[in-house]
């Protein structure tokens, strides 16, 4: 069951592929079997010609470009303070942009350019935290708070709606002694 | 009742205290690399700035990391607009003039900037006296995850990065982590290493061996 539905996701994401591939090879190459020989499965339309430098089809390519944004957007600037690569106008991040466009130009997966820059700056160099190890604190704690906070305020409720009947009683009942 | 609530307050509010103190005694400037003990990464890289006397290499000349397997290289990020790099220069400079002869490469790597802007600061600051490379498109310096300059590496002669410096270093420091780097290469190479410097292509089967 679960090969089948993966083998009808990888043949609807290649379909995907083509149509979009052929979308992008636009008029010069209406007929041409557009099953891209070496694309990733995960970003179909992005298709490798060349290693390292881009061709005038790659530096046009509306895919391409919003991929680069999703990755940029999520890497620190190191020269920085707390901007992304994508938002910096400073040249380590258009050149660390360009990085980025060029590997994924290449073939390689939003993860594996994401990994690319871990293994040189660290996870520093994410402006969200992976939630593994420690790092889960963060993402735990909020929620931890809010059913706390949500616990701790039913129970105080309870408390005083359970304790305002009593006092309302005995405040009755000691009008009614007075009485 | 009160004191019970105190309590529970104070007990509340350490755990936030005691991360903010934690907090304080860190350096938010220093960020710690992840390249020491890996293999540094491959570079090949053209020299515009060729060095002084025994220690020179025409303009021109590709500096490629794979041909240095065997020597200890020690990698200079610098630019000519960058002014913690004018303390350290001199210093540099005069340190690896006295290592000539010794199986150490000591290489500037020009970061973004223009070699000719490079070329006149090298004359300004009286020279510098082993060669300088450019790195266009700063590939080289993000693939050593470079935060700015000066940045200093020093590879060992397997080349693996031993250590990494931020910020000038001092000649004492230079001097210690490059004599510890050529005695650890020695004591690992005890045959193929004195022999002479031109071993440099028996140096790496030995050495790749070791490495995996």
């Amino acid at each position: 069951m679960t090969t089948l539905h993966a083998t009808w996701r990888s043949a609807l994401s290649l379909a995907a592929a083509c149509v979009i591939a052929g979308h992008a090879a636009g008029a010069q190459a209406p007929d041409l079997p557009a099953a891209p020989r070496n694309a990733p499965q995960d970003s179909g339309a992005l298709r490798v010609q060349v290693q390292g430098t881009l061709t005038d089809a790659q530096k046009n390519d509306a895919t391409l470009e919003s991929a680069t944004k999703s990755v940029a957007s999520q890497l620190r600037c190191p020269v920085c303070q707390g901007l992304s690569i994508q938002d910096s106008p400073s040249e380590l991040s258009q050149q660390m942009r360009t990085v980025v466009k060029e590997q994924l130009a290449s073939g390689k997966s939003q993860q594996q350019v994401k990994d690319y820059f871990i293994s040189k700056y660290g996870e520093w160099i994410l402006l969200e935290p992976q939630a593994h190890g420690f790092n889960v604190l963060v993402y735990a704690l909020p929620a931890l708070l809010v059913i706390g906070g949500a616990i701790f305020i039913v129970v105080i409720v309870k408390k005083w709606t359970a304790a305002a009947p009593a006092t309302s009683g005995s405040a009755a009942s000691s009008d009614d002694d007075a009485d | 009742m009160n004191w019970k609530r105190a309590w529970i307050a104070a007990a509340a509010a350490a755990p936030v205290i005691g991360l903010f103190a934690w907090g304080l005694t860190r350096d938010p400037n220093n960020i710690p690399s992840p390249l020491p003990g890996r293999q540094a990464p491959p570079f090949a890289l053209a020299v515009f700035s060729p060095g002084q006397a025994g220690l020179a290499r025409p303009v021109g000349d590709t500096v490629r990391l794979a041909d240095l397997k065997g020597k200890v290289v020690v990698l200079n990020f610098w630019a000519s607009w960058c002014l913690a790099c004018r303390d350290e220069h001199a210093s540099l400079s005069q340190v690896a003039a006295t290592y000539e002869g010794q199986p150490v490469q000591f290489l500037g790597v020009l970061y973004n900037d223009v070699p000719d802007k490079g070329l006149g600061w090298i004359s300004e600051m009286g020279g510098q006296s082993y060669p300088s490379v450019d790195d266009p498109g700063a590939r080289v310096a993000i693939d050593y995850g470079l935060y700015g300059v000066p940045e200093t590496f020093f590879l060992d002669a397997t080349g693996r990065v031993a250590f990494k410096n931020t910020g000038p270093v001092t000649p004492g420091m230079v001097r210690l982590k490059v004599d510890s780097l050529i005695a650890a290469a020695q004591a690992s190479a005890p045959a193929a290493a004195p022999a002479a410097p031109s071993g440099d292509t028996a140096v790496p089967a030995t050495k790749g061996g070791k490495a995996q």
